[in-house]
């Protein structure tokens, strides 16, 4: 092990962590250290503590217990080939630093990834291991998010359940071929594998809780944040409908909380055959977007794919009003009638003006004002709707209606 | 005029008594200098006070709200709890300008809240008996220490701290939460010694690559930097980045790393072709790898057939579903459910048995958060029947019982209808005997009771006549 100081590990394994997308410590159970006299709390929504100048929020103490690694995926930092300086924790060093960090406010809790070193299982033992000393030697009562190692022992999975509140397999690129191009050493199908013991520990947890028999001792919880992934965009010539096409078999399949999309940021000594371009960051919104089309807003993939074109989405506008505009049929729709489905599928409106506006209308008819006072984007809406007081007439059908919204030409070569 | 501005008992106290005598908001003066009633010692509130009932939600956000700092605050609230006694409904009139303006107070209030929960930032003052004490300084927007103090006592119950504010403190000793006046920042300490570590690790975690400015600026509002000690390296790190990106731009890739070599030591899985397959073991992992049609792009895994290489009797199905997809074994699931209460009914043990399914890989439509299970097509079944026939090879069992069409096509290649198959023994080349039933998830799918018993008997009839005939 090298005995280099606890600043100069922490400045190589927290940068080796910063291309993961994942930060959030929400969706878990309510936890608090009353009872436990311990410290550490959950209270279900995840608090951002800090943000970088990357706009991405700071809410886990983000890093690698080793950036050594016997792969040699070419989109990574830690590949086995790079030649990128080299440090390994020791389980009870981050377990400090978490402790240390947690009791000062400076984070909701703990995000442990690792490179591969040794084999699969060693590796996933090493995680388990820090999440262990911290929940049962420390009373840590914090958020905890363990990266699953593709590959390891479903056993450790099953004991990496009871300590994370989260944990995720990354998927990494959303094709078959992509990975086997990009990470040789990958297999899409141990992924997957791994990804299906996560769900049926989850689903066997709960049923044990449910079959418990009364006066017994509930069950532990086994990863109650669920599990997630990542995709990496921008590396592979991966198309967006592969990317919401692998999301959706991903969602359907292992009951995964999140997909997150990790724009594919340059790396330092990157392998050759890598774009060494911006991370096409536009592209990561839009498939934000279009993924909480798929979860929140009742869209089928392929209606989403309506707005887009050859497969990518469309980069200017936002995937709902590129569907709204191939579908003008639809619209305008009456604010004060429509069901809830139809004023989901409004450009403009979110899933909370929704709310609103049917809380609202129920104690009278909405005029364009008190729209004004329900959501935020009234202007946007406008083509698309019908109130008591106002009509958008031809505006729906107008021929310029996606100039209106289209930035102007030489900002969208910026976003490209 | 309120003694405490913010304190909401005080507020509620006037409030209340000043609504049982009745008098109007305009007639009140929540700021003392103006015309009209003033709370203390006037005639009005020693009015014989009428219980009035407020909606408990009102209260709750009135607790929140009192915490703002805009003067107008008392006065608008009592508006509104004089307007909400006469209407039960006010608080969903959300269109109203009253209503309006409380929603968006209290989202103030709770911003202001999630915000100190984040930026608080303690400063070690020491330990004694093992048990380490905190202090920490802070300037919120609003007067809301009352508001967050019990969500830092639920957090760091296993430690002493105190949070100042110049308008109050809360100290938590000795498992006791407790209240005082405001202070100064130099009551609490000026650094602490993991500072360096954590200002080291919030220039690590940014990613020059990506900066966003803005959007850090939108939720970190810079009236908290002066708090945050990370904030001091925000502008350093934003006028390094370009460089560094540059830089990582122009470095040309160097050859690989001289000690890749040593850390690779695993060996690559042994290549073994389909035709070398040597046990029925060898061949579950060679299914695993097979990749002759696309189902496995999306299946978690193939499922190879489960029993004893002795088995008499196979059982054919049609293809893993979600669970048996999720476990790598055939049967688990509902369907699978069904078939064992009919083995054990008609007197198989399902031990005995080797389980397998026409093809091998989960065919599925996802629907939001299920998995639809898809017929495969007959040019599936067709590829996948290289692995069936293999599996054959090593149980050779005396009987087939195939369970539906899938399974019926797997094994004889045809695609016969069960109907024309079922009740009969066939014999197929080789001599193995085949019998054709239903596939149990079509017991599952019947809505008619009566017709789906009838029918789970003659399965279980197919069932038995298997096991006589194996026998």
């Amino acid at each position: 092990m090298s005995a280099k100081p606890i600043l100069e590990k922490l400045s190589i394994l927290a940068d080796a962590a910063k291309y993961d997308a994942s930060c959030a410590s929400s969706g878990t159970v309510k936890r608090d250290s009353v009872a436990s006299k311990g410290i550490g709390s959950t209270e279900g929504m995840g608090i951002c503590h800090s943000y970088a100048p990357d706009g991405r929020c700071i809410s886990l103490l983000k890093i690698l217990l080793t950036n050594f690694c016997v792969y040699d995926c070419r989109f990574c930092i830690n590949r086995a080939s790079s030649n990128v300086e080299r440090a390994r924790f020791s389980p009870q060093e981050v377990v400090t630093l978490t402790l240390d960090f947690y009791k000062r406010n400076y984070i909701e809790g703990l995000f442990l990834s690792s490179g591969i070193i040794r084999s699969e299982d060693y590796t996933m033992e090493q995680l388990v291991e820090v999440a262990r000393i911290l929940r049962e030697e420390h009373r840590f009562g914090g958020y905890i998010h363990l990266k699953t190692i593709a590959g390891a022992d479903p056993a450790l999975i099953a004991l990496a359940g009871l300590y994370a509140d989260r944990l995720s397999t990354n998927v990494e690129l959303p094709t078959e071929a992509g990975l086997s191009s990009f990470a040789p050493e990958k297999k899409p199908e141990t992924i997957r594998k791994t990804m299906a013991s996560v769900r049926v520990g989850a689903e066997e947890a709960i049923d044990a809780a449910k079959s418990r028999l009364i006066g017994k001792a509930m069950p532990p919880r086994f990863a109650p944040a669920g599990q997630s992934t990542q995709m990496i965009v921008g590396a592979d010539a991966s198309r967006d409908d592969d990317i919401l096409k692998t999301a959706t078999n991903l969602y359907s399949g292992y009951q995964l909380r999140r997909v997150y999309y990790s724009a594919y940021s340059p790396i330092p000594d990157a392998s050759s055959d890598l774009p060494p371009v911006r991370p096409p960051l536009m592209r990561e919104h839009r498939l934000y977007q279009a993924d909480w089309l798929l979860r929140f807003y009742g869209f089928e993939r392929a209606e989403i794919m309506e707005g887009a074109s050859g497969g990518m989405l469309d980069l200017s506008i936002d995937p709902k009003l590129a569907w709204a505009l191939m579908r003008r049929e639809a619209f305008p729709v009456d604010i004060n009638r429509a069901p809830r489905e139809l004023l989901l599928r409004v450009p403009g409106l979110g899933t909370k003006a929704v709310d609103r506006i049917v809380a609202a209308r129920r104690l009278g008819k909405l005029r364009l004002g008190d729209l004004a006072k329900l959501t935020a984007s009234v202007k946007k809406v406008l083509p698309f709707i019908v109130t008591l007081d106002w009509r958008p007439g031809k505006l729906t059908d107008s021929a310029d209606l996606r100039a209106r919204f289209a930035p102007p030409a030489e900002q969208l070569a910026l976003a490209l | 005029m309120l003694a405490h501005p913010g304190d909401f008992a005080e507020w509620r106290s006037a409030a209340r008594g000043l609504l049982a005598g009745g008098v109007a908001p305009e007639d009140v003066s929540w700021r003392g200098s103006e015309q009209g009633a003033s709370l203390f010692g006037d005639e009005t509130v020693a009015a014989p006070a009428a219980a009035v009932s407020l909606p408990r939600e009102l209260l709750e956000i009135a607790e929140r709200v009192i915490c703002h700092r805009d003067a107008e605050v008392p006065a608008r609230l009592y508006r509104i709890v004089w307007r909400a006694a006469r209407d039960r409904q006010l608080l969903a009139r959300t269109t109203d300008a009253d209503v309006d303006w409380l929603r968006k107070a209290d989202k103030a209030i709770r911003r202001d809240v999630h915000k100190m929960h984040a930026f608080v930032r303690f400063r070690r003052l020491g330990e004694e008996a093992g048990r380490e004490s905190f202090a920490a300084w802070f300037e919120p927007t609003h007067r809301i220490l009352r508001l967050t103090a019990p969500f830092f006592q639920r957090r760091f119950y296993g430690m002493d701290w105190a949070i100042v504010t110049p308008d109050a403190r809360a100290i938590w000793q000795n498992e006791t939460l407790s209240y005082g006046a405001g202070g100064t920042k130099d009551e609490v300490p000026d650094s602490d010694i993991v500072e360096d570590q954590w200002r080291t690790y919030y220039g690590a975690i940014f990613n020059p690559a990506r900066v966003k400015v803005d959007a850090m600026r939108a939720e970190m509002p810079k009236k908290y930097w002066k708090n945050l000690p990370e904030a001091q390296d925000i502008a350093p790190l934003l006028a390094g980045a370009e460089a560094r990106v540059e830089r990582m731009r122009e470095a040309a890739v160097s050859l690989a790393n001289p000690l890749t070599d040593k850390w690779r030591t695993r060996v690559p899985d042994e290549l073994l072709l389909d035709d070398d397959v040597r046990t029925l073991e060898e061949l579950a992992r060679a299914v695993d790898r097979c990749t002759r049609c696309p189902l496995y792009c999306n299946a978690t895994q193939a499922v190879a057939g489960e029993g004893p290489e002795q088995a008499r009797i196979m059982v054919v199905g049609e293809q893993p579903g979600d669970q048996e997809d999720l476990q790598g074994r055939p049967f688990v699931g509902p369907a699978g459910q069904v078939l064992n209460e009919a083995l054990e009914e008609a007197g198989l043990d399902r031990t005995r048995l080797f389980l397998t399914n026409a093809v091998k890989h989960f065919k599925f439509e996802p629907r939001g958060k299920r998995r639809l299970h898809q017929n495969p097509t007959t040019g599936e079944i067709d590829m996948c029947r290289w692995w069936l026939d293999k599996e054959r090879a090593f149980v050779q069992p005396d009987l087939i019982v195939t369970l539906g069409g899938s399974a019926l096509r797997g094994v004889t290649g045809k695609s016969a209808s069960i109907k024309s198959m079922r009740g009969t023994v066939h014999e197929l080349e080789g001599g193995t005997k085949l019998i054709a039933t239903i596939h149990p998830s079509f017991l599952l799918r019947l809505p008619d009771r009566t017709r789906a018993a009838e029918e789970r008997k003659a399965f279980v009839a197919d069932l038995i006549r298997a096991r006589k005939l194996a026998a």
